[in-house]
């Protein structure tokens, strides 16, 4: 194993007197896959929120390659390196394709090149998700897993060495979801580390080097697929007594 | 070579709008023209935060007059300064006036933000109604001076600078629309949250829109009290000010720096000629029916009609 990226100590996330995540820890290798699943509500996407940043936690730390991030904006931690993709995809909808990539490459990446290299490489990343040859089109337009490939595309140009993937399949397909899943094995094989939240576990198991179980905001189990399945406290959270 | 066409349109203007002070001797021609610009200032200036941003503001009245009252105080303070001291002063007074009210309001999103903005200026309002050195609720004469170097009025005087103050503006317009900020500005205008996960730092490029934005209106301001000899708070913090800053970029197009350009163009040219050959009273009939027409007609305005056009045309010679 590779050395820890990231490393989420006793976090804590009330919203009102909710406690959404109590005292959750996660740590994670560079490069690692990480499978994150439990029941609905059970502060899964609270908890990428919290390590993008786009919720503040309350108690507990975020620290990132060795840095406390657990203060910083959405849009620090973005250029460090942390990025997500959202369960409902959010496209920059008056941009083309391509300028929806240009965002994170010029503000997360810090790209200061011209505009031309720019776009090559913005090109390089739409033909790995295989939307190459629409770069122009208005991305307000898109189907479905369209929607779900520029999401993924532009979150990998704004070079991430954590990508937070968000329910990245939710609603496609049997095809489409080995189709995402193969991005995102690409994504990794580039050297990035993933959090991947699903719920298909058909997936989730294909994908994951360990896997996380929350279940009303705590973690039940930490472990390998085969473990995971295995354990008797997931199935309880899942199917109850 | 597109930038150079661009300068050398502004210098080419610049210089037309010269000439035209030597050779017009009509003092409407140029009290028309100065309407006109005036309200492409303000559209501009709307414009950087309303559209490029998408943070619809009610309040740009409030920074237009507080960049006239700029004006007024300095005008009192300084014993009658020349007119350059107040175009300098005021945007810098009202660009702070922006960065803060930016700084407090920028949390609220949407119908909130534009609320909040109105009761600025009402705020603002309130403030100049009480406070009798510039003139309180009875408003403040200001007198022209009689002789202005170069020019052979001081109408013409003033519309050589509200002509650079529109040059001026039309230059940052384009700057934050085709530069990197701008890109991040429209990331905001898209979606916020996603632009803030995208790295966009929002909070800083927003309190840049707003800074340049209350700047730009007090640009707008600062020779007003010059142009019309008499402020008073009520006419000069007018809703209807706000609306016509409002109605001008939703006319052109609110996604380029053009569209603010075209849209004062189009509408302050029909409310100067109805003006003057039928009544001023329908002025804001006339800005009402225009506006209408283009919501429900063209609501990306006339910049994204053509737009729209140009791309069908390219599509169907491809």
């Amino acid at each position: 194993m590779s050395e820890e990226i990231l490393s989420v100590k006793d976090l804590t996330k009330r919203f009102g007197g909710f406690t959404a995540l109590d005292a959750v820890n996660v740590s994670l290798s560079g490069r690692e896959r990480l499978g994150l699943i439990g029941p609905n509500g059970s502060g899964k996407t609270t908890l990428i929120n919290c390590i993008s940043g786009a919720l503040v936690n309350e108690q507990g730390s975020v620290i990132f390659r060795g840095q406390e991030v657990t203060g910083l904006k959405a849009s620090k931690r973005a250029r460090l390196g942390i990025i997500r993709s959202f369960q409902i995809p959010r496209p920059f909808r008056s941009m083309s394709i391509i300028e929806n990539l240009l965002i994170p490459m010029e503000y997360a990446a810090s790209e200061r090149k011209e505009h031309g290299q720019l776009r090559d490489q913005a090109m390089e990343f739409l033909e790995l998700v295989g939307l190459n040859d629409r770069a122009d089109e208005n991305s307000s337009n898109l189907t479905q897993i369209d929607l779900r490939r520029l999401e993924l595309a532009r979150a990998l140009s704004a070079k991430p060495s954590l990508l937070l993937s968000d329910e990245s399949m939710a609603g496609l397909s049997s095809s489409e979801v080995d189709e995402i899943l193969d991005i995102l094995l690409a994504l990794n094989e580039r050297g990035v580390a993933v959090i991947m939240i699903e719920h298909i576990m058909r997936a989730v198991m294909k994908f994951s080097e360990r896997i996380v179980v929350l279940d009303a905001g705590k973690k039940i189990a930490d472990g390998s697929p085969d473990e995971i399945v295995n354990n008797p406290d997931v199935e309880r959270a899942y199917l109850g007594e | 070579m597109k930038l150079n066409r661009f300068w050398v349109g502004i210098v080419v203007v610049f210089l037309a709008g010269l000439a035209f002070t030597k050779i017009a001797d009509n003092e409407f021609y140029f009290y028309a023209i100065y309407a006109v610009l005036q309200l492409m200032v303000m559209g501009i200036a709307w414009n950087i935060l309303g559209g490029f941003t998408g943070y619809v503001n009610f309040g740009a009245g409030g920074f237009f007059a507080a960049g006239a009252y700029t004006t007024v105080f300095l005008h009192k303070a300084l014993d009658g300064p020349p007119l350059l001291v107040a175009v300098v002063v005021a945007p810098i007074v009202c660009g702070l006036i922006g960065l803060g009210i930016g700084y407090l309001t920028l949390r609220l999103r949407g119908v909130y933000f534009a609320i909040a903005t109105l009761a600025v200026a009402i705020i603002l309002e309130t403030l100049v109604i009480n406070w009798e050195y510039v003139g309180g609720a009875g408003g403040y004469y200001f007198l022209i001076p009689e002789e202005i170097p170069f020019f052979d009025s001081y109408v013409e005087w003033l519309f050589t600078v509200i002509l650079v103050i529109t040059l001026f503006a039309i230059v940052v317009s384009r700057y934050l629309n085709s530069s990197r900020i701008g890109q991040g500005l429209a990331a905001i205008r898209d979606d916020e949250l996603a632009a803030e996960c995208m790295g966009v730092p929002t909070l800083k490029l927003k309190l840049i829109s707003t800074t340049v934005m209350g700047a730009l209106m007090g640009m707008a301001g600062a020779p007003f009290p010059y142009f019309i000899t008499f402020v008073e708070p009520v006419s000069t913090f007018s809703l209807l000010i706000a609306v016509n800053a409002i109605a001008v970029p939703m006319i052109g197009g609110t996604m380029t720096w053009v569209g603010p350009v075209v849209g004062a163009i189009v509408l302050g040219s029909i409310q100067e000629i109805v003006t003057v050959s039928i009544s001023s009273e329908l002025n804001m009939l006339i800005v009402g029916v225009v506006l209408v027409g283009f919501i429900t007609l063209a609501p990306q305005g006339i910049t994204g009609v053509y737009r729209d056009f140009r791309d069908k045309r390219r599509r169907r010679n491809e």
